[in-house]
């Protein structure tokens, strides 16, 4: 019933089952950007006519509109980012050198492994992970040991697993790190899309979102900053924008939020965002919790009964993304017949690699799902899965 | 026949189906049909880089032609092998070498297969031009 918001679904016949990459737009999203460039197409925080004062209004709106979101105190500590990993990268270059051990979780994508890689961190120089049961679930022992030896470390943990759906327990997570005098940065990346985050109650010091995997425009992201991390904090980029006094000998930066926003900004990307909060908020996440939660276990049971399917965890603290193989079969081949059959999945190693070496596989069918996605998609999937697999068998 | 003979051969068949899942049956079937490759031969020197799944081709001379052999673990990818080997497989290694990379959009495979796939495909044939360079 939630399709009706959703131009995607009017012009294509695909079941879209992708969600985990990236949500389709609704209406205001779409029409707010059109808007922008139709209507007041001007630059942000600089000019002072009206086109330029009301797209810096929309701008700082989305800004407004995100710390309410997440119930931070202060806009300024939401900082606008192309992305999670522009966010991620941001923090590693800019406030994690000195730490001298950096503690991740087994099931992390690459956008939370590789820039710690580049930092020269490795199993045996700095680099942590805390290991997982075989239900994918983030192993709390080892994570309190590591931290007890590793006092003041920065951890840097995935909310909710792209690959597997598994949702980590961040608060618990903060919470430990803190009492061995951490700080956590949380992978927000499909948080939004599903559920409610309260910086202030998990007590996060940082936090990356993501606005194309919540509905609104690709090339966006948010980093939340606690407040008493942004004196610690240096942008990894300068220039306009971010300057209060320049001259040939030096330059002196603006506070927070506009240091960290070098250049022009993707404007009509973030003024989207903000108009996909709002419609997160008009839906209200009770609702979407329900709804998605019924189709996700319907999509389940019926996988359930799907001959030789392999699961590599159980469904529950689980949201969004369901993983699995069948015996024999390449996912790949999969992948492509259902491709053929009008059905978005995803098959590989969802930017995940370490995670599925870890489990022995090259990678896997991943159906993620999102509220507006009903029990007719489950069942064309089923029924292509049904079908590809009579042809591959 | 030459490899142009052999070229429109292919395509004529694949052209025979009107549903692409048919096609794709078709290529399965292929797959199904290609000669296995012992497992000592999977080694990272004979990966075929730019596909998505896994690929691996060797070669053997026989009087100046060359004769491959490969296999994946995914059977559409072994059905485009089985495709690329019936082309190549045999011809002279002067031959081989000058091969033309386009040859993958003269097969129509474009329309059948992924951009991914494709590039799996031209990895095929760089492989085989790679190997005629080495015989």
């Amino acid at each position: 019933m939630f399709k009706r918001d959703f131009p995607y679904f009017a012009n294509s016949k695909t079941v879209y089952l992708d969600n985990a990459a990236t949500t389709q737009k609704p209406k205001n999203v779409i029409d707010s950007q059109i808007e922008y460039y139709e209507k007041y197409c001007a630059n942000t925080h600089r000019s002072s006519y009206g086109d330029a004062n009301m797209a810096t209004r929309k701008y700082e709106n989305s800004r407004e509109l995100l710390k309410e979101f997440i119930n931070a105190k202060k806009s300024e500590e939401i900082i606008f980012t192309k992305g999670v990993t522009e966010a991620i990268n941001m923090i590693a270059d800019t406030f994690t050198r000195d730490y001298k051990s950096v503690i991740i979780s087994s099931l992390e994508h690459h956008s939370n492994i590789v820039p710690w890689h580049m930092q020269g961190r490795d199993l045996t120089n700095g680099l942590k992970v805390v290991g997982c049961d075989n239900n994918l679930n983030f192993d709390f022992e080892e994570y309190e040991n590591i931290l007890k030896k590793n006092p003041n470390s920065f951890v840097s943990v995935t909310h909710i697993s792209n690959a597997f759906g598994k949702i980590h327990d961040i608060k618990r997570v903060c919470d430990l790190a803190h009492k061995y005098e951490s700080v956590v940065l949380v992978d927000g990346a499909q948080s939004l899309a599903h559920a409610k985050i309260d910086v202030q109650k998990l007590d996060v010091d940082f936090l990356a979102l993501s606005s194309h995997k919540t509905f609104g425009p690709t090339g966006v992201g948010a980093l939340y900053v606690k407040e008493k991390h942004l004196e610690n904090m240096k942008p990894y980029q300068t220039g306009g924008a971010t300057i209060n006094e320049v001259d040939f000998n030096s330059s002196t930066l603006l506070n927070s939020p506009y240091k960290f926003e070098a250049g022009t900004q993707n404007i009509a990307g973030v003024i989207g965002f903000g108009e996909a909060l709002k419609y997160i908020n008009r839906i209200g996440y009770e609702n979407i919790k329900t709804v998605e939660k019924d189709v996700y276990n319907y999509l389940n049971s019926e996988l359930e009964k799907i001959p030789n399917i392999i699961f590599y965890n159980d469904t529950k603290d689980c949201i969004g993304s369901r993983s699995f193989n069948i015996k024999n079969i390449s996912h790949d081949d999969i992948g492509i017949l259902l491709d053929k059959m009008g059905i978005a999945v995803r098959v590989g190693h969802h930017c995940a690699q370490p995670i599925m070496k870890k489990l022995g596989i090259k990678g896997t069918i991943r159906v993620s799902t999102s509220f507006y996605n009903d029990y007719e998609d489950v069942n064309r999937l089923i029924k292509a899965l049904k079908k590809a697999l009579d042809m591959l068998s | 026949m030459t490899i142009e003979e052999k070229i429109a051969k292919i395509k004529e068949d694949l052209d025979f189906f009107e549903d692409e899942l048919q096609k794709y049956e078709y290529i399965i079937d292929l797959g199904k049909k290609l000669d296995s490759l012992e497992d000592e031969y999977k080694t990272p020197e004979n990966i075929v880089h730019g596909c998505t799944s896994q690929v691996w081709l060797i070669s053997e001379e026989k009087e100046g032609n060359l004769y491959f052999k490969g296999t994946s673990d995914a059977i559409i990818v072994k059905g485009l092998i089985y495709i690329i080997l019936e082309i190549f497989s045999g011809e002279k290694i002067e031959t081989l070498k000058s091969v033309n990379m386009d040859i993958v959009y003269e097969l129509g495979l474009s329309e059948v297969i992924t951009p991914n796939r494709q590039s799996g495909v031209i990895g095929m044939i760089k492989k085989i031009k790679e190997l005629a360079q080495k015989a």
